[in-house]
């Protein structure tokens, strides 16, 4: 009984990571841009994909067995791929829908299907098998009946890593300050001499790169195929709004409450009943508090 | 509060200010937007339009029948050719599997036209897309009945669209030959199940493991009516043959956290898992198990609904050991499935693999066609008049239509997983082909189950 709580407390963190991990950049596009950006799930893929391609040249290049080992190279290089293609799309669409959030919505959905296309066009539909290293393979046993996996330990490390950079980034450096300066008053930020297009683009590219870095990170543990994407994208908007749209710290919140709930009502009943419950809690909370978690400093 | 804060009445002025260059700017940057969709959709189009047979595109069934119609003009076949209807989900979220049974289905009747066609005509495959639509299935069927007048229709995947075409083919005396596993518990007298039903699969695994001594399972499904049904099956005979239901445990389709179902495995420690789930949720738990430390070596499962074309998604190394329950196997020998294999690959690409769905679409217009011989007619009714008994060398085997229920007399078959993503044959059900009882009427418990 122990064991079952312990690991019900390991699964509740390890799945507020994983959340944590897919939200954290449209806490960036979405939450500080008021972009609704439909194709994040897409950029999920596209890191995903990424891994996959770096384990197949790691296996031609040095033969198959230590190709996995490519996975460490793959986190980065998933990440820089994604800003750039986020970066691109910015440049070549984003920034002509600012101020028309719901015009965003139809765009990044429309590019999420291409993105989908494209992915089933080059790799075909079924999944792929992305080599990861055997030393994530593993298990930590503590006693006989709990056992943290390696695989899931990482994506908790890694979740808390990208969570610190992004904030150091935002609120202890000064490109960050322009960041938050152009996200709350892009007017004033413009009269004061800040570059709101470079600042903008730059902003969408870290949201979509983290966005790649997370689908990366879940070839350890979930499918990897052209449809990934749409399995993502509900579970990021409901955290980045149940935090509060805009508040870092409100993601973390909303991460870890629906982690933790979903991981004991998983347990308790089946997963099917747990999401209906968790879906119903995440609404009666959002009545109760529109705003979410934390209330954002609105300007108008 | 979605849309907070930020609605500027300057975003209307913007707008209406934009001038001619900004104008000619978006409007370029649209362009190649388009443009590329329409590149892309081109590279689509090549990509599924599969070489050999002559009729991959959905989108225009006449054009895709032309050419085989044309050639059976030139050949001076005998009258103007029978027309077939192939209905698959070619777009959607199911078009991952069922395109490659249209694939199959195609190639069967190129392969008949080539050897001079059914009664002397050649075929001409009409290709719709039920796009993973239910009522879609349902206006397609109509649409190949009433304006096509085919013979039969080939395709269906899920139960879900299999139950939405049934009414259709019922009131329009049409025919369906529907080649997918499934729950069993129906007996339309206007559709073929090339497929099988819980006796022909499920049953023979439960066994299988009760033979094994594993006899206290944990039921693990998506949440949807093929599992549940099967799961009703599997508690029923446990129940009767002296195994234990630890856990009946459903996912809803799609999901891909098991982190929850992994703890309550590891806490009631089942002797082996019995895995009804479906489509990507199959990665998300294989890889998610190897994580926690469970291999084939110390927690077996049994699936029925993973094949060859899913394993390479899981990873060879996750699902390396495990067992499946199907009818056939990529790796079966014997010269029929050798050569099917090599035609498979030969028209679809090296890369490809077959798997038991693929291989009893094809089986069905074989079994179709031979019926149709033996009929001297294409008459729904003269066809389902002569269906009894009709037999086919099959890649799987010798495969027979039983009359009364229109299902298959087939043998059933366990395999083990090997590291090149293939399976062993580790048991089947021997020489004699195992009789359809969708009901479940030969089991002393199986009036529990059908409520009978």
């Amino acid at each position: 009984m122990i064991s079952l709580i312990l690991s019900g407390v390991f699964n509740g963190l390890s799945v507020a990571s994983i959340l944590l991990l897919i939200s954290i950049g449209l806490a960036i596009t979405f939450g500080l841009m008021d972009v609704i950006n439909m194709a994040h799930g897409q950029f999920i893929m596209i890191g995903a994909y990424v891994a996959y391609m770096c384990g197949n040249v790691a296996a031609t290049l040095f033969g198959s067995s230590g190709a996995g080992n490519a996975f460490v190279v793959a986190l980065p290089a998933s990440f820089f791929i994604a800003a750039a293609i986020g970066w691109l799309l910015e440049r070549g669409l984003i920034r002509f829908l600012y101020k028309r959030p719901l015009d965003t919505l139809l765009a990044t959905w429309g590019v999420g299907l291409i993105f989908q296309q494209a992915a089933k066009n080059i790799f075909g539909a079924p999944n792929v098998n992305v080599r990861v290293p055997g030393w994530l393979g593993g298990t930590l046993q503590l006693g006989t009946l709990l056992a943290l996996s390696y695989a899931r330990l990482f994506i908790l490390g890694l979740a808390i890593v990208a969570l610190l950079g992004v904030y150091a980034y935002l609120f202890r450096t000064s490109r960050g300050r322009l960041v938050r300066a152009v996200m709350q008053d892009r007017s004033m930020a413009d009269c004061l001499g800040v570059r709101t297009e470079r600042v903008d683009a730059f902003t969408f590219a870290l949201g979509t790169g983290l966005a790649g870095l997370a689908g990366a990170a879940l070839c350890l543990l979930g499918p990897v195929g052209p449809f990934i994407g749409i399995d993502y994208i509900v579970q990021a908007f409901m955290v980045v709004v149940l935090g509060g749209v805009g508040q870092l710290i409100g993601t973390v919140g909303a991460a870890t409450a629906i982690g933790g709930l979903s991981s004991v009502f998983n347990l308790v009943y089946s997963v099917s009943i747990g999401e209906v419950i968790v879906f119903a809690a995440v609404i009666a909370f959002l009545q109760l508090r529109p705003a979410g978690f934390v209330r954002g400093r609105a300007r108008t | 509060m979605l849309f907070p804060s930020r609605t500027n009445p300057a975003a209307d002025a913007t707008l209406t200010n934009l001038n001619r260059r900004q104008f000619l700017r978006l409007g370029g940057g649209i362009a190649a937007l388009t443009a590329l969709g329409g590149v892309l959709a081109a590279c689509g189009a090549a990509a599924t339009s599969a070489p050999s047979s002559g009729a991959a595109s959905a989108s225009a069934p006449a054009s895709a029948a032309a050419p085989v119609a044309a050639s059976a003009a030139a050949s001076g076949g005998a009258g103007s050719g029978i027309k077939v209807g192939v209905l698959n989900s070619l777009s959607g979220t199911m078009a991952i599997s069922e395109v490659a049974v249209k694939n199959a289905s195609l190639m069967a009747i190129s392969e008949l036209n080539k050897a001079g066609g059914v009664m002397g005509q050649q075929l001409i495959p009409v290709v719709q897309d039920g796009a993973s639509d239910w009522p879609t299935f349902a206006e397609k069927t109509k649409l190949l009945l009433q304006n096509d007048k085919v013979a039969a229709i080939f395709g269906c995947w899920t139960s879900a669209s299999r139950k939405a075409v049934l009414p259709v083919v019922e009131q329009l005396n049409g025919l369906l030959y529907y080649p997918v596993q499934y729950e069993g518990l129906e007996e339309s007298k206007n559709i073929f199940y090339i497929a099988a039903p819980p006796n022909q699969q499920i049953i023979p695994a439960v066994t299988y493991l009760l033979q094994k001594g594993l006899k206290s399972m944990y039921l693990l499904g998506s949440d949807y009516v093929f599992p549940r049904t099967a799961n009703k099956v599997i508690k029923a005979q446990l129940k009767a043959e002296g195994g234990t239901t630890v856990a009946e445990d459903y996912t809803p389709l799609g999901n891909t956290d098991y982190s929850a179902v992994v703890s309550k495995i590891r806490a009631s420690n089942p002797q082996v898992v019995f895995n009804t789930l479906n489509g990507d949720s199959n990665v998300a738990f294989f890889k998610q198990m190897k994580a926690a430390g469970f291999t084939a070596a110390n927690m077996p499962v049994m699936s029925v609904s993973v094949a060859e074309v899913e394993v390479a998604g899981i990873g060879t190394d996750n699902f390396n050991g495990q067992l499946t329950a199907w009818n056939y196997f990529q790796s079966l020998p014997g010269s029929v499935n050798q050569q099917f294999v090599a035609n498979y690959k030969g028209a679809y690409g090296a890369n490809q693999v077959t798997d038991d769905p693929i291989e009893h679409a094809y089986a069905a217009v074989h079994l179709w066609a031979k019926t149709v011989e033996k009929a001297g007619s294409t008459a729904v009714d003269k066809v389902r008049a002569a269906a009894n008994g009709i037999s086919v060398d099959a890649p799987q085997g010798t495969i027979t239509i039983d009359g009364p229920t229109q299902h298959i007399f087939q043998k059933a078959m366990i395999g083990q997983a090997t590291p090149d993503g293939q399976f062993k044959v580790v048991w089947d059900s021997g020489d004699k082909p195992i009789a359809p009882d969708p009901y479940l009427k030969s089991y002393s418990w199986g009036a529990s189950v059908t409520g009978s």
